[in-house]
């Protein structure tokens, strides 16, 4: 595989187009970067445009291969220009798609979503600026720019505003409030595409500027922005998928905190770079780059999944789904496959991408003093509780919405989604399956990236059957521990036929001695099973009530009075109480004041006018000082 | 010649401790109810409830699928995988190269997936219940055993047990302060894992104090029997794993035959010892609510996060 990718990539090649910027014409390369990412942009997009064929033509036809267009544009971008104008058009093209179904939820959910889009856009067209302020002119040519690095305050605002207008693309903490209602709002293949591939761009953007351009000469702290940064998404994101009340919402959730893990990979990259532990690097970078693709995949397979469940039941609340196993067969065994991989189990690329990144931070430690270490731990404790998070929260989507019995008789009564639908299923499931099953195949797909940027070899060994964080340690043969379970399951299994009576008869459910469901309830009273708040009350209660600040109002009615009690519960997310509701009152305030200036006497406004140009002239004339 | 003896290991390790681990669920419910003042059953009560299991037919609930038939026997294998890949009387076994703490950690992740997901398949009360509460300590457990999985790994620079143990018995790193820490904090670890007081009581039979056991309510026949089997498996590597990192004094190692014995004698004088002190400490202790529990593995993530930072400041490691 390893000499498949390099007979395709004989060297970067640099394409100029005929169109640009006068005289600066948009420049395209290939390089091992960029192809990992393609390679999940356009896995992604096969499997979203087969879904889409079962679709209406007209809901998304135009604006989904404009979408999967502008990140290509993005990915294949050899100068800051080009690389601008794929991430604008993306966000524009995923703001159309996110509108794809207008309500009044959508449309508040794509109004936040292109705000920030906007606040990313400027903070990307700042940082590409200050990159591309060379000694000898502005030169946005990625090539120009690795020749002159940046250096001390001017590399420290590129970083702030990288870390600003990706991170919020990519929906790091705290700028992640836009993402779970913007991916739950868009139809199934395109929030797949969102949340596989759109993050990814985004967090490629943040790998090309931080750890590319602004070359290895960057110091030790570089990369702890973005652990931090990480490590509280991993969290955040975790607790989160807990508790949504509904399917995509609680993927795009789980989204935020694996985003957050492969924040984590990347910082670690820098951080080991700077301490010139070239191996250390290649193995964080390693694990970022297995983990978005092993991200790509399955939670762009979760995401069709949801379409799937959405589409035949006509809801993606939990409170109306149940028992879709017995309907919808195919789709629940892809679901199984998807979330076993969100929920990182060993065979799972989930856990093939988070088992290098923890390799990377157990190995981290060797980087810095005793203020590193000490954060380092923490960050291993706090991914841990991520991981955790993630299981939990993977069994309440599976254990709510497809086992157990059905919560509305519509949900009884779907069907299995049509066959392009399940195409598009049951081909991502067998490529996330296979990456469990060999990611040091996929790792070494990486290789050219990592000797680029790390300059050390991919963690792999045994013609990529086994990672191996360190060229003597026994690593991870996934292979291998497949075949003992297979033994040990065959083994089980055969003792179990000689040994034991065999068949079964059925009964009603013991349930603890219940009695049966009455005859008007057919599927017994779907309100005595577990319901997807009373499924996640131990973490909310634990976890969520300083975090989110949760709270729990129980309306219990009087004696004698036959009303049912009820429970409401209210959480915010911090970012969104911290920071976004001021950013908000602060803007109505703003465009409060401005709309005054509608309304001056000529006298005034003249004034104004004058006032702002002595300014801008007193501007220009410091700037010339200096 | 080496090769074939470090398979016969691993298949002698496999059956000791298929065949170990019912005994030692009987040695440690009767030591319990001598405890308490009770004869208690007899030690091999465990293997004849698995033969009378094993005897009857299983009734299954009418909206059972086929996950609910799967689970038991997936359960079992990833228990019975982790207990292959976790050394107990010999080092250097075939399995060696494979037996990685994070695949140990996630092949328990993986059972315990497996049974909450089995739990939920007939829309009961109960196993809903279970399966929640289940996974709510299964994601508390895990930050704690992350940090004793740094700390080892930190002292032999990988998280491969077998190379672990390995360094840890030649007695290059001595006694730490780092590592009694790490022992306590596993403790409480396996102690939630294992669904043991205070976290879950075992012998319960109130269904609303139950954890592990009310996920297993629907289950009967041959598959109760393949879950009961796991669990006490499962309790036996966690007691195997604890001696193996913090007592690998007598292992010997694969290609020594006779070095085996003493390698089994010492297994079976530690496994005993753990089990002695479990049994101990859980009749003097109450079970606690469900909403301490997050406490008492908050206390073992405190510990382990100690043992780490210890080892940075006492070792100027870099």
């Amino acid at each position: 595989m390893l000499t498949l990718a390099q007979s395709l990539l004989p060297g970067v090649v640099e394409q100029a187009l005929p169109i640009g910027l006068p005289g600066r014409p948009m420049l395209l390369a290939l390089d091992g970067v960029a192809t990992v990412f393609l390679l999940i942009l356009f896995t992604l997009g096969t499997a979203a445009a087969v879904t889409a064929c079962a679709t209406p033509p007209q809901a998304t036809a135009r604006a989904l291969p404009c979408f999967i267009g502008a990140m290509s544009l993005a990915l294949l971008a050899a100068d800051g220009f080009t690389l601008l104008l794929g991430f604008e058009a993306m966000s524009l093209a995923s703001f159309v798609l996110v509108l794809t179904h207008p309500s009044e939820d959508t449309a508040r959910a794509a109004k936040l979503y292109l705000g920030v889009a906007l606040l990313a856009g400027a903070c990307l067209v700042g940082a590409m600026a200050l990159l591309g302020a060379l000694p000898g002119g502005l030169d946005l040519r990625f090539a120009a720019i690795r020749a002159h690095p940046p250096e001390g305050l001017r590399a420290a605002a590129i970083l702030a505003l990288v870390l600003v207008g990706g991170g919020a693309k990519a929906g790091l903490v705290p700028l992640h409030v836009w993402l779970p209602p913007a991916h739950a709002a868009a139809p199934g293949h395109v929030s797949a595409l969102m949340s596989g591939a759109m993050t990814k761009v985004a967090l490629y953007v943040m790998l090309r500027l931080l750890l590319d351009l602004c070359g290895p000469a960057q110091p030790l702290w570089w990369g702890v922005p973005l652990i931090v940064a990480g490590a509280a998404s991993a969290v955040l994101g975790g607790v989160r998928a807990n508790l949504e009340p509904d399917l995509k919402s609680t993927l795009a959730c789980s989204t935020i905190e694996h985003v957050g893990f492969i924040a984590i990979g990347l910082g670690l990259a820098l951080c080991a770079r700077a301490a010139d532990l070239s191996s250390l690097a290649a193995l964080a970078l390693g694990g970022a780059l297995l983990h978005a693709m092993a991200h790509g995949g399955f939670k762009g397979l979760l995401f069709l999944v949801a379409g799937a469940v959405q589409h035949e039941t006509g809801t993606k609340l939990f409170s109306g789904l149940g028992g879709l196993i017995h309907r919808m067969p195919v789709t629940t065994a892809a679901a199984l496959v998807g979330a076993a991989s969100l929920a990182a189990l060993p065979l799972t690329a989930g856990f093939a991408g988070e088992w290098t990144l923890f390799q990377a931070a157990l190995g981290a430690p060797r980087i810095g003093g005793l203020w590193f270490q000490t954060l380092i731990c923490v960050v291993v404790a706090l991914m841990a509780l991520a991981a955790g998070l993630a299981a939990a929260a993977s069994v309440r989507l599976i254990g709510i919405a497809f086992l157990g019995r059905p919560r509305m008789p519509r949900t009884a009564a779907a069907y299995e989604v049509g066959r392009f639908a399940r195409a598009g299923m049951i081909g991502l499931a067998a490529v996330i399956l296979v990456l469990g099953l060999v990611p040091g195949a996929f790792l070494s797909l990486a290789a050219p990236a990592l000797r680029a940027l790390a300059s050390a070899d991919a963690p792999v060994r045994d013609f990529g059957l086994t990672v191996a964080p360190q060229a003597a340690s026994p690593g991870y043969a996934a292979p291998a521990i497949a075949l003992l379970l297979a033994v040990i399951a065959a083994a089980a299994f055969w003792l179990i036929r000689r040994h034991t009576a065999q068949g079964h008869r059925t009964g009603p459910a013991w349930d603890g001695g219940f009695g049966a469901a009455p005859v008007w309830l057919p599927f017994g009273d779907p309100l005595t099973q577990s319901s997807a708040a009373s499924f996640a009350q131990p973490l909310r209660r634990i976890l969520a009530t300083t975090l989110l600040g949760v709270q729990e109002d129980v309306d219990m009615p009087r004696e004698a009075d036959p009303r049912p009690a009820r429970i409401t519960v209210t959480q915010y997310d911090p970012a969104e109480r911290l920071l976004f509701a001021p950013v908000g009152r602060a803007r109505e305030w703003l465009s409060d004041r401005a709309d005054r200036l509608q309304f001056l006497t000529i006298r005034r406004s003249l004034m104004v006018m004058v006032t702002v140009l002595i300014l801008f002239l007193a501007a220009i004339a410091l700037a010339e000082q200096l | 010649m080496t090769a074939l003896l470090a398979l016969l290991a691993v298949l002698l390790h496999v059956a000791l401790m298929l065949v170990a681990a019912p005994i030692l669920a009987g040695l440690l419910r009767r030591a319990q109810a001598r405890l308490m003042g009770r004869i208690g059953p007899p030690v091999f009560q465990p293997v004849r409830d698995l033969v009378r299991l094993a005897r009857k037919q299983p009734v299954l609930a009418e909206n059972a699928t086929w996950l609910f038939r799967v689970a038991p026997l997936a359960h079992f294998t990833a228990v019975a995988a982790a207990a292959a890949l976790v050394p107990s009387f010999t080092l250097g076994m075939t399995t060696a190269p494979l037996s990685d703490l994070l695949v140990v950690a996630g092949l328990f992740a993986l059972a315990r997936c497996v049974l909450a997901l089995a739990a939920m398949d007939i829309g009961t009360a109960f196993g809903g219940l279970g399966a929640s509460r289940e996974m709510t300590f299964g994601s508390f457990a895990e930050p704690a055993m992350l940090l004793v999985v740094l700390t080892l790994a930190l002292l032999a620079g990988t998280t491969n047990l077998d190379a672990i143990a390995t360094l840890l018995r030649e007695g290059s790193v001595g006694l730490r302060v780092s590592l009694g820490l790490a022992l306590v904090a596993i403790l409480a670890v396996a102690i939630a894992e294992n669904a043991r007081v205070p976290v879950d009581n075992p012998a319960t039979h109130l269904e609303l104090t139950m954890v592990h056991e009310a996920m297993t309510l629907e289950y009967s026949g041959r598959h109760l029997a393949l879950l009961e089997s796991a669990a006490w498996l499962k309790l036996l590597v966690w007691l195997t794993l604890i001696g193996t990192v913090f007592a690998p004094f007598a292992i010997g190692a694969a290609d020594a035959p006779l070095g085996w014995l003493s390698g089994i004698a010492a297994w079976a004088a530690i496994v005993l010892l753990l089990a002695g002190a479990l049994a101990l400490f859980e009749s003097s202790i109450a079970k606690m609510r469900v909403f301490r529990v997050p406490e008492f593995l908050g206390i073992a993530v405190l510990l382990g996060l100690l043992a780490a930072i210890f080892l940075f400041v006492s070792q100027g490691f870099i």
